[in-house]
C-alpha cells in the first residue's frame, strides 16, 4: 500500500529560485537563506520519496485568467517550467505520476473535494522552487511529483479548516491506493509577506513563529485562523500558509519534527522551512 | 429562514493600504490581465518593448488601464481592479526584481524599502484595521 512518511514546509520565493540559477547562494544576502535548507538536502538523500504531492499557488502562470479554480490537480503526464516574464527557469521537466494521480482525483470527488484536473499547464516557481531547495541541481527531478494548486489569490480562498479536511482526504486516498509507493506532501508558500499597497513589505515574525511552533503537535487552534485574520497580521500573500496545514493534516496525528526554520527576508518575505516525518 | 452561514467579505476593505482582488476585481482587469499573461512570452515581450501603445491596442482594457500601464504606475493598476501576480510580469518585462515593484506601491524608495526589509520588514502594528486603529 501507498503511504505518507514524511511532510516539508517551504516559502516558494521567486528570488530564490533566481539566486540558485544565477549562482549566488553563497552571497552574503542569500548565503543565511539557504544555510536553512543545508539539512534537508541531506536528509532528502536517504528519504527520496517516489511521489511529492507538491501543494502550491499558480501565480498567474497557467490557471486563474480564464479559469480560476480552488483546488486543481495537475494531470498531465509531464510539467515544463513557466516563462513568468524572464524566460522559463532552467529546472527538469516535473514528471507525474499519473496512476496515483487518478486514483486521488477519484477519491477526492468521493470524499467530497470537488477538484478541477488540470490536463495542461506549466508549473511556475511556486512549483519549481521547493523543489530546487530540495533536491539542488540534478539533471532530472529524483522522484515524481503531483501537482496540486490551491487558489490563494483571488478570494474568497479556501479556509484553512477546509485545507485541513483536504489533507486528511489526501491522507485517506493515498492510504487506499494499492501500489507500494513512498508519498511525501509539501506545503509552500508563506510566511507573512505583501507584495501590494502602502502596507507593502508586512512582516509579522511572531505570528510566523507561533505558527511554527504549533504546527506539529498542536495544529488544532490553527485550522480555525480566519481569512481575515491571515490578511491582517501576515499581509495580502501570508495566507499562502493555509497550504502548509494541508501538508500537516495529511501526516495524521503525530509527526516528529527534523527541523524548523525562519529567516527574514527574502526580497519581500519571510522564509519558512519545516521537515516532519509521519510517525504513523 | 434568512442564511446566517454566509461570511461577509466587507470587513476585507477596513485593511489599511491594502486592496483585496475580490471575483469583481478579477473581471474587471481580464482584459488588463489577459496583456500581462501575455508577456510571458520572449516574442511578446519584444513586440510591446518596440512599440507599447501599439501593443496595448490590441486588447480590451480601459484607456485608464492602458494609460498606467505605460507610467508604470502599479498603484493604480490595483486600484483599477490588478492582481500583483499578473501585474508583476509588466516589471520582469522591464527587467525589475519582484522587490523594486513592490516597493514602489510602498511610499518608499526601491533603497529605502530593500532597508527596511533587511531590517525586519514592515511591523504589522497600527496596521492592521482603520476601525480599530490597531
Amino acid at each position: 500500500m501507498a503511504r505518507i512518511t514524511a511532510g516539508i514546509a517551504t516559502s516558494h520565493v521567486p528570488a530564490i529560485g533566481a539566486a540558485i540559477d544565477l549562482g549566488k547562494t553563497k552571497d552574503l544576502y542569500w548565503a543565511p537563506v539557504f544555510q536553512g535548507y543545508e539539512f534537508v538536502k541531506e536528509w532528502i538523500k536517504s528519504n527520496t520519496p517516489d511521489v511529492v504531492i507538491l501543494v502550491y499557488n499558480d501565480h498567474a502562470s497557467s490557471l486563474m485568467l480564464d479559469i480560476v479554480p480552488t483546488f486543481a490537480l495537475g494531470f498531465a503526464e509531464e510539467f515544463q517550467s513557466a516563462d513568468e516574464g524572464w524566460g522559463r527557469r532552467p529546472v527538469p521537466v516535473v514528471k507525474n505520476h499519473l496512476d496515483l494521480a487518478a486514483h486521488i482525483a477519484e477519491q477526492l470527488v468521493i470524499d467530497e473535494f470537488d477538484i478541477t484536473l488540470i490536463n495542461e499547464m506549466d508549473v511556475d516557481h511556486g512549483c519549481t522552487v521547493p523543489l530546487s531547495l530540495v533536491f539542488g541541481q540534478p539533471e532530472e527531478w529524483p522522484c515524481k511529483v503531483i501537482p496540486l494548486a490551491v487558489n490563494v489569490t483571488q478570494f474568497p480562498t479556501p479556509s484553512g479548516e477546509r485545507c485541513w479536511k483536504l489533507g486528511e482526504a489526501l491522507r485517506n486516498a493515498v492510504k487506499t491506493f494499492p501500489e507500494d509507493l513512498d508519498v511525501q506532501v509539501w506545503g509552500t508558500g508563506g510566511m507573512s509577506h505583501q507584495l501590494q499597497g502602502t502596507r507593502a513589505g508586512l512582516i509579522n515574525e511572531e505570528f510566523d513563529r507561533r505558527f511554527i511552533d504549533l504546527l506539529a503537535h498542536e495544529p488544532e487552534e490553527l485550522k480555525y485562523i480566519t481569512r481575515l485574520e491571515y490578511l491582517r497580521e501576515t499581509g495580502t500573500e501570508g495566507i499562502e500558509l493555509i497550504m502548509w496545514l494541508i501538508m500537516r493534516a495529511s501526516l495524521g496525528y503525530g509527526v516528529e519534527e527534523k527541523k524548523r526554520f525562519y529567516r527574514v527576508p527574502a526580497s519581500n518575505t519571510a522564509v519558512g522551512h519545516v521537515v516532519y516525518e509521519a510517525k504513523s | 429562514m434568512p442564511r446566517t452561514r454566509l461570511y461577509s467579505l466587507d470587513e476585507l476593505d477596513d485593511i489599511p493600504g491594502t486592496k483585496v482582488f475580490r471575483a469583481r476585481e478579477s473581471r474587471l482587469s481580464y482584459h488588463l490581465h489577459k496583456f500581462c499573461m501575455s508577456l510571458m512570452k520572449a516574442e511578446n515581450r519584444e513586440a510591446f518593448k518596440a512599440d507599447e501603445r501599439a501593443y496595448l491596442d490590441q486588447y480590451k482594457m480601459s484607456e485608464e488601464q492602458k494609460q498606467a500601464v505605460l507610467d508604470r504606475d502599479l498603484a493604480k493598476l490595483i486600484e483599477l481592479g490588478g492582481n500583483m501576480y499578473f501585474l508583476v510580469k509588466i516589471a520582469s518585462t522591464d527587467g525589475w526584481s519582484a522587490q523594486k515593484a513592490v516597493s514602489s506601491m510602498s511610499g518608499m524608495s526601491a533603497d529605502e524599502y530593500a532597508q527596511m526589509m533587511l531590517a525586519g520588514g514592515r511591523s504589522p502594528e497600527g496596521l492592521r484595521s482603520k476601525k480599530e486603529q490597531n
